[in-house]
């Protein structure tokens, strides 16, 4: 109803000014580090990140040229929701490939481990992986649904013209810096933080934007009270940047180096990584991902939050608790014990408010349980809620000091993130996107509910192997290390363990390959969709459309 | 330095926290509040293909 051409556009204005000099800014600094960086790899990496700004640069002349960014406020932005999806997709795609790679590394050391190519060691590659299924692709489903809600719950558009596109753009040049980072071997080694100092601050710029587009949305609502996706949206946002800001500082050695050196030192250090890699899983991993819950499973099963009021303790009691947990992370290390045991009660408090929201997200689907046998979208939701309250009940049992003797620094450990990570995260995003791509291209549903399906019990088997063999590989091993002979002595050398966790890592790389085979089905699928190969499809539900009403 | 902050946090750090999440139980379990919260679940249903202030005025489909 509203022309294409007669659309209204911002022109080039103050906002466009601001992110241009930002740019310039950037690509300067660029240009001085590939001149005169302190070190080699400084050199190097300019150039990559240089080549993002000028891109940058480039990309504004074309759209002011074109008379700006639109910002009809008769319209949602869905342009950029689009932009993630795929974003995501892709990030999906290449994280979970390089998590399959290091999986084989760890079952055949001998892969990829060439002296004439440390790039492709498992050292460097790990936090590729970490951050490219926590960072890329987590992130970019954040960001996507995020501009999403906000604008469906609030009835009113994304606000901040070209902002929010500076932070999408913005947000993928990090995720490219890191990660060439981590292979030239730039890292400051704080797991999860891995980042040196100038990405770290490019973050923060992108971040800082992001609250402001987020906040100035919700300022204009026409909506009068904030939904509480939105809160828990709000949450990730500003405990991520508190995270961020505090666990990166540092010094540089240089101002044109790739080398810093942290504002804390010894146990302070330690423990400030983990109030940082805790939280980040309880903001960025939970409370981001629960905004989705809250919104997409009742969206996609058309019923209302099972108890609204539930929603509100869950959030604030979340918020409350979580923080105080992370020295779960250092037990029986230099850490006070009594900073342990604190860490240790919070944990197990969080049973509460995680128990809370998994029955407020399972309970939401009452009257409609039949819709987990017809649509594997909402099957794929549950299952993710589902997962949700397993590695919630399974990590304070770890906390517990006793337990985590036996648990910490075993592969019990990446077991109970991969059940967090694979189950919950990953396939609430999935089906997320599922709901999200034929709401934005206005199709009638996706293009195969087969590969839906296909897609869901591949990838569940696939956790399943994963999170089964960890266990065992990560239970013997903690056993194995306990173990002394009548004598005293130790019963098996390091190298023994290593022996005997090797069928597992082979089970845990099929298990990952299935995952990934599962999220190649999903992007064929969603570019089927996007592309209009959608006739008469079974994925008929698309409640964003009055005309057509799911099948019964 | 250290003695003060910490403290601070053992007495009105706690008090404040408790109190606060007591406002927050008080207000989320307020029957006075049920109809509001009724409402509020069901925004993402009720959503629009247009940003409110459109809808308004072109049409009201949905």
């Amino acid at each position: 109803m509203t022309a294409l051409a007669g659309r209204p556009k911002t022109g080039l204005d103050a906002n466009a000014m601001i992110v241009g000099g930002i740019l310039l800014l950037g690509a300067l600094w660029s240009l001085f580090a590939a001149a005169s960086g302190a070190d080699a790899n400084m050199r190097l990496h300019a150039w990559v990140i240089g080549a993002g700004f000028v891109l940058g640069l480039f990309g504004m002349v074309g759209v002011y040229s074109n008379g700006g960014v639109e910002r009809d406020p008769a319209q949602y932005n869905e342009t950029i929701v689009k932009y993630g999806v795929i974003a995501s997709m892709f990030w999906a795609i290449a994280g979970l490939l390089v998590g399959v790679i290091i999986a084989c590394q760890l079952a055949w050391p001998a892969l990829l481990s060439w002296d004439a190519l440390p790039q492709l060691n498992f050292g460097r590659l790990r936090p590729v992986h970490t951050s490219a299924v926590i960072f890329a692709f987590g992130g970019n489903v954040l960001i996507a649904t995020s501009f999403y809600v906000v604008q469906r719950t609030t009835r009113a558009r994304l606000a901040g013209g070209v902002w929010p596109w500076f932070v999408f753009w913005g947000y993928q040049l990090f995720i490219v810096v890191a990660a060439t980072g981590y292979l030239l071997g730039i890292t400051q080694s704080k797991e999860y933080a891995e980042p040196e100092w100038y990405a770290d601050l490019w973050l923060t710029i992108v971040w800082v934007a992001y609250l402001l587009v987020f906040l100035g949305t919700l300022a204009k609502r026409k909506e009068p009270h904030i939904y509480v996706a939105n809160w828990f949206y709000l949450a990730f946002i500003v405990t991520i940047a508190l995270l961020h800001v505090v666990n990166n500082l540092a010094m540089p050695v240089s101002f044109l180096g790739s080398r810093s050196y942290a504002a804390f030192s010894g146990v302070q250090d330690a423990l400030t990584q983990w109030w940082y890699g805790h939280n980040a899983v309880g903001f960025f991993l939970t409370a981001g991902f629960l905004a989705i819950m809250y919104y997409f499973i009742p969206k996609r099963a058309e019923r209302p939050v099972y108890s609204y009021r539930l929603s509100i303790i869950h959030f604030w009691a979340l918020i409350f608790i979580y923080i105080w947990a992370g020295p779960h992370h250092l037990h029986y290390t230099a850490l006070p014990e009594w900073a342990q045991t604190l860490g240790m009660t919070f944990s197990i408090m969080l049973w509460m408010p995680s128990w809370g929201g998994m029955i407020n997200g399972l309970m939401t689907l009452s009257g409609a349980w039949d819709k987990l046998r017809t649509d594997p979208v909402i099957r794929m939701l549950v299952v993710s809620v589902a997962f949700y309250g397993m590695s919630t009940f399974e990590g304070p049992v770890m906390s517990v000091r006793a337990v985590n003797s036996l648990s910490h620094y075993t592969d019990w450990t990446i077991g109970h993130v991969h059940s967090g990570a694979l189950g919950w995260v990953g396939f609430i995003s999935f089906g997320a996107i599922y709901c999200l791509v034929p709401w934005l291209w206005k199709r009638k549903g996706m293009f195969s509910r087969a590969l839906i399906e296909w897609h869901f019990w591949i990838a569940t088997l696939g956790i399943l192997l994963y999170i089964t063999s960890m266990w065992v590989s990560g239970i013997m091993q903690g056993l194995m290390w306990r173990s002394y002979d009548s004598l005293g002595f130790l019963e098996y050398s390091f190298v023994q363990t290593v022996e005997a966790m090797h069928p597992s890592y082979i089970i845990r790389a099929l298990g990952g390959l299935m995952y990934l085979t599962g999220a190649l089905l999903m992007a064929w699928n969603v570019y089927k969709t996007i592309k209009g190969d959608v006739a008469d499809t079974e994925d008929a539900v698309n409640p964003q459309s009055a005309a057509i009403q799911p099948a019964e | 330095m250290y003695e003060m902050l910490s403290s601070f946090a053992q007495t009105w750090g706690l008090i404040g926290f408790v109190a606060l999440f007591a406002g927050v139980l008080v207000y989320a379990l307020w029957p006075k509040n049920q109809d509001k919260f009724d409402d509020a679940a069901r925004v993402p249903l009720e959503d629009d293909a247009r940003p409110a202030a459109a809808s308004a005025t072109e049409d009201n489909h949905g």
